[in-house]
């Protein structure tokens, strides 16, 4: 052994190290890869060794080139190894090794779970650290749900500083990949908003930011706990996330926002952070709907400051603000005209691109034209294409706002080769089509400049609604022969199909209007000239790829050919060409079409063909040939959804809000309050009523509860004969109501003493929630709510000795769970027992009680415990294992429920749907349905014959209807609820009771 | 939330490479290409900010970055952080390397990458601003490469 260490260490000295590494790629530039690849070969060497250090050496070069783009990946088992060492130094190394190239699916990682555990609670907190940070990297939905507990653990235990605040921090990640950690965390978060450490504080201020950007609404309860902190925290950091986390709310919650203006407007006053400024502008700008006209002054006079300032990077922020104010206050911001005008002309992109983003909301009628014009300049010198584009999308938008508006001169709108759908304003304003008609003919007949150069800005779109216009209005045209010749350039060719299309289609008509004009006059052969022409030109386009082009090309050359003939008969064609093209035509508002009813027995969605089956369309050939044939201004298929979908998609997203770690529901019973706040004395905020009765209230047994009890209670005692120790647990609500669950599974523990614990686990009188002891003058407390109240639940145990030794020092501990938690005095641990106050002789039993934080009730929860106690005659110590098990159904309230409500309940919609199935139960129905009611506190609805209905109720006013069916020795409950969770549980718990009989 | 940190030099190459959410490593070389593509193009003096970049893309998200002599500083960060903050913050962990390097320049960060994660984690934490004050950032440094130090002396053990 220690021959090997030797030889490890005399090893290392050979080995390289990170810097000989990176050292011996710089000197390789030529051939780095084949160096980099007999470098790995070499870790794979090193990481075949004992020795940690060597393989810690390995990793690291590993995480180096990582960095460089290597797949590191099947060193993931070494790195575990490397994070396991007892040492820092390569723990370290490890831990970052593992944050750099594990993921969810890195199937080592389960192994990590225990070993990130023990760093977690390890008496360094330099392990703790590497360990959170690492973790943070990776975390998977199974290392949350694992160590969840750890984690809470350390955030309210952890006695060092910088521990706990990387425990609050890594809580998020933990939220994010196990939601259900969230409920019973969250109170422990909102402790630490106000914990005295600055640092902890602004841990939990950006965990709960982060948290609230997803949903604020969920949060708006701690509006007061915030504004609190704004007015007291002088952390800029922590200032500008509290802002920005009002600057969500502000929207949700108008109120708020005129509490807000204040302290706000004070701090853009007095602060010399620009930082905190811009964030304070931006959340009264969240807020503006309601707040004051000045206050909006105020903000634009700030950004102006902004904009103006030598440094670019406020310049920019100070127009994006502005373009905020626009959308509601667009009268503010166009007072600032110039300076954003100004902007335009910044050498900075991302400016210009914010100026523009604002100039939409600066033109009027006045300054159309001039801004235009301002903008073509720099369509002409812009370099970058991304700014191109985006210059010349922003000018269609300006002047297609709000339907032409602001465009005085069509004339001058026309003459600008960019301006959008001119179509659209010819068809419209015919006063001006002779105008547009001669300006596109110029455009055509310069096409190729603008193909050229344009064709990927999407330009030449315009030459598309040229070619249509010189078609449709060619007896505007002063001379169309000449447009006519341009149309058929061969250049044409290289044009997208859909304008080839458009081409043809209106070089026939041009054709027509040619014909017309030369036969009036005597020599008839320019008119077999012009024919001669169409014939010679347009094989090129029925050689197009475009099917559209082909037919249409096809069908026009045939016409001409036809027209060819008779011409050399002298017969005249002219009029009846052109009445192929006759009509005027008008303009037609947007809705017309779907004004056309659909003819009777027209089906519009059936194939007119069979569609081509699977196998043919893998066909690449076809499918190329085709794609681009979509005509471009079909009219957009109206697509009707069904009830059935949007019921579908309803559920789904309810579903999906289940599932989001974001979206905190909050208990069904509570009722939204808005409290009547007297002024703005108070932020107002949502109050949620604690409606749901905590104290249960006593209910009446019922007979057959009793009856139940008795057989019961026999066959406890018979069972207790026959084993020498078991434990059994049962649970009793508060009003006395028992039943059995059945015996634990044991596990193979032998002690000689007959030890008997029998739980009694009632949900009784829960005591008030943890915030009333605060002063209730707090004018921030009045109108904070009660999110998600744990609640106390006080089980009683009772112990019975049934060995024949005196019994003393007993001491009762529990695991907890996340949900579940012994309650312990104070300054006790976390894992320390209770002591049960006492002694138990020989035959005698005793009740104790203990008091639970139950922080959710839709899931059941097994809690392992040891009863360690010591036998007086021999002295010995003494260790008893048990489970606590918390049913979902010892949540539930036997409530009586009328037919009517209980109909209508199940027709509100509100409930979600599960069901079971139960075969071979082997009992009349009526002891089936006492069965559900006496184990699982149901109550009889109503019932007919071998079918009943049956509702309950859960301590925090959850429904739960059942719908119970019996057919020879199959049952089967239909079950709703608004918990789908706890429904799930229930039904589970459900299926148990009889798979025991 | 911080998405990525990145550090390159004038020419593209990666000294420091921190994804906080998973690529390939492919993916992760392809982003940072663009990225230095994007940002080298820019001048001097004109904004930090940078919209866009198809990969690390999406609406929410913008690059901070800040050009020191050789090197680019990057960050990938969404909405909820403040432009002005992280621009301050990468000023703070340049200042921090400055000190823990004592007169940093690229030959610091190309053979020490991994106490360049080290630092870094002490400052932001899964995309998460854990700390903003050099002077704690550099205790905690200086108190782990102490122990670190510490460590080297005792005999090795094999664990």
């Amino acid at each position: 052994m220690a021959l090997k260490i030797v030889k490890g260490s005399i090893d290392r000295m050979f080995d390289k190290n990170l810097q000989d590494l990176v050292r011996g790629i710089r000197n390789h530039k030529e051939d780095e890869a084949k160096y980099i690849s007999t470098c790995i070969d070499e870790i794979k060497q090193e990481l075949k060794q004992d020795n940690i250090a060597v393989k810690a050496n390995a990793v690291c070069k590993l995480t180096y080139l990582q960095m460089l783009g290597y797949d590191v990946s099947w060193a993931a088992f070494n790195i575990v190894e490397v994070m396991s060492s007892s040492k820092f130094t390569y723990k370290r190394i490890g831990y970052l090794a593992a944050s750099q190239c594990f993921h969810e699916s890195t199937d080592v990682i389960m192994l990590t779970t225990n070993q990130i555990r023990k760093d977690l609670s390890s008496p360094n907190q330099y392990d703790t650290g590497v360990a959170l940070t690492g973790l943070s990297c990776f975390v998977t939905p199974d290392l949350a749900r694992d160590l969840a507990n750890d984690i809470m653990t350390l955030v309210s235990h952890g006695d060092c500083v910088k521990r706990k605040r990387c425990s609050v921090l890594i809580m998020y990640k933990v939220f994010l990949k196990y939601p259900e950690s969230l409920r019973p965390a969250f109170p422990r978060l909102k402790e630490k908003l106000e914990d005295p450490d600055p640092g902890v504080q602004s841990a939990a201020v950006n965990v709960i930011c982060e948290l609230a950007r997803r949903n604020p609404k969920n949060y708006l309860s701690l509006a007061p706990l915030f504004f609190k902190l704004m007015t007291s925290s002088t952390n800029n950091w922590v200032l500008i996330k509290i802002i920005k986390l009002f600057g969500a709310l502000t929207p949700l919650e108008p109120r708020l926002g005129k509490k807000l203006i204040e302290p706000l407007t004070n701090l853009i006053h007095s602060t010399s952070a620009m930082s905190l400024l811009y964030e304070c502008v931006n959340t009264v700008i969240a807020g503006q709907y309601c707040s004051s006209v000045g206050s909006v002054v105020l903000c634009v006079q700030k950004l102006r400051i902004l904009i103006e300032d030598s440094d670019q990077n406020l310049k920019y922020l100070g127009l994006l603000a502005m373009s905020k104010i626009l959308k509601t206050h667009p009268k503010s911001v166009q007072s600032h005209k110039d300076l954003i005008l100004q902007c335009l002309d910044d050498k900075d992109e991302s400016i210009r691109l914010r100026a523009l983003d604002l100039l939409y909301g600066m033109v009027s009628k006045k300054n159309l034209m001039e801004i235009v014009k301002k903008l073509m300049l720099h369509v002409d010198k812009a370099e970058g294409t991304t700014y191109r584009d985006e210059l010349l999308t922003k000018i269609i938008d300006i002047c297609s706002q709000s339907n032409y508006q602001y465009i005085t001169n069509f004339e001058w709108s026309v003459s600008q080769p960019v301006t959008p759908h001119p179509p659209g304003i010819s068809v419209s304003w015919w006063t001006i089509r002779v105008f547009a008609v001669a300006q596109m003919a110029t455009l055509l007949d310069n096409a190729h400049l603008l193909t050229g150069s344009m064709q990927r800005n999407g330009i030449c779109e315009v030459l598309y609604a040229a070619a249509w216009i010189c078609g449709e209005f060619s007896e505007h045209l002063e001379n169309p022969l000449q447009t006519l010749e341009a149309m058929l350039r061969p250049k044409v060719a290289t044009l997208p199909g859909h304008i080839q299309a458009v081409y043809v289609q209106n070089a026939a008509k041009l054709f027509a209007t040619v014909l017309k004009s030369q036969e009036g006059n005597t020599d008839s052969t320019t008119a077999q000239e012009t024919s001669q022409l169409m014939i010679d030109r347009l094989p090129l386009f029925v050689q197009s790829a475009n099917l559209e082009v082909q037919e249409r090309a096809s069908c026009i050359l045939q016409l001409v050919k036809y027209i060819q003939k008779l011409q050399q008969k002298d017969v005249e064609v002219a009029e009846e060409v052109i009445a192929l093209f006759a009509g005027e035509l008008n303009p037609v508002a947007p809705k017309a079409q779907k004004k056309v009813p659909v003819p009777e027995g027209l089906d519009l969605d059936a194939w007119i063909n069979e569609p081509p089956s699977e196998s043919e369309s893998e066909d690449e050939q076809p499918k190329a040939i085709f794609a681009k044939e979509e005509p471009k201004h079909s009219r957009p298929r109206h697509t009707e959804v069904d009830e059935k979908e949007l019921a579908r998609r309803r559920e789904a997203r309810k579903q999906e809000q289940a599932n989001n770690p974001f979206y905190i529901k909050a208990s069904p019973s509570s009722q939204k309050v808005y409290q009547d706040a007297p002024g703005v004395e108070h932020i107002p905020v949502v109050q949620i009523d604690l409606s749901v009765p905590l104290k249960v209230p006593g209910l009446p047994m019922s007979d057959q509860y009793v009856k139940l009890e008795e057989e019961r209670r026999q066959k406890e005692r018979a069972e207790k004969k026959k084993k020498e120790k078991k434990k059994r647990k049962e649970k009793r609500s508060g009003r006395g109501k028992k039943h059995d669950s059945g015996p634990e599974s044991e596990e193979d523990i032998t002690p000689a003493h007959m030890v008997d614990i029998v739980t009694e686990e009632m949900p009784e009188n829960a005591l008030p929630s943890d915030d009333d002891d605060k002063d209730p003058n707090d004018p921030h407390k009045i109108l904070s709510l009660h999110f998600f109240g744990p609640f106390q639940v006080v089980v009683s145990v009772i112990f019975e000795n049934k060995c024949d030794s005196f019994l003393k020092s007993m001491e009762f501990n529990v695991l907890d769970s996340l949900n579940s938690k012994l309650q312990r005095p104070e300054g006790s641990g976390p894992h320390d027992g209770l002591t049960v106050p006492f002694q138990l002789p020989p035959g005698v039993s005793n009740e104790a009680r203990f008091v639970f934080t139950v922080q959710s009730i839709v899931m059941p929860q097994k809690l392992k415990g040891t009863l360690t106690f010591i036998v007086k005659d021999s002295s010995t110590h003494e260790k008893l294992d048990f489970k606590l098990h918390f049913t979902c159904t010892s949540y539930l309230i036997t409530t009586p429920c009328y037919s009517d409500a209980f109909a209508k309940l199940l027709e509100s919609g509100d409930l979600k749907g599960s069901s079971v199935r139960l075969e071979g139960v082997n009992m009349p129905f009526h002891h089936l349905l006492a069965r559900i009611c006496f184990h699982h506190h149901f109550s009889v609805v109503e019932r007919i014959d071998s079918c009943a209905s049956m509702y309950s109720r859960s301590i925090q006013g959850h429904h739960v209807c059942l719908l119970v069916k019996t057919s020879g020795q199959t049952v089967s409950i239909d079950a709703k609820c608004d918990e789908p969770t706890l429904l799930g549980n229930v039904l589970d718990e459900i299926k148990q009771t009889f798979s025991q009989c | 939330m911080i998405k990525a940190i990145l550090i390159f030099n004038n020419h593209g190459k990666p000294r420091l490479s921190k994804f906080y959410e998973h690529y390939t490593e492919d993916t992760e070389q392809q982003i940072i290409r663009e990225t230095f593509h994007l940002v080298s193009k820019r001048d001097e003096n004109v904004c930090n900010f940078l919209e866009g970049g198809m990969l690390i893309g999406g609406s929410d998200y913008k690059l901070i970055y800040r050009h020191y002599a050789t090197l680019y500083f990057v960050f990938c960060v969404d909405s909820s952080e403040s432009e002005l903050g992280i621009l301050d913050l990468i000023q703070v962990f340049v200042e921090t390397l400055d000190k823990c390097f004592e007169n940093v320049c690229e030959l610091d960060l190309i053979f020490h990458v991994d106490k360049v994660h080290n630092i870094l984690a002490e400052m932001v934490m899964g995309g998460m601003v854990l700390e903003t004050n050099m002077n704690e950032i550099i205790t905690q440094v200086d108190a782990q490469n102490k122990m670190e130090k510490s460590e080297t002396r005792q005999p090795e053990t094999i664990s």
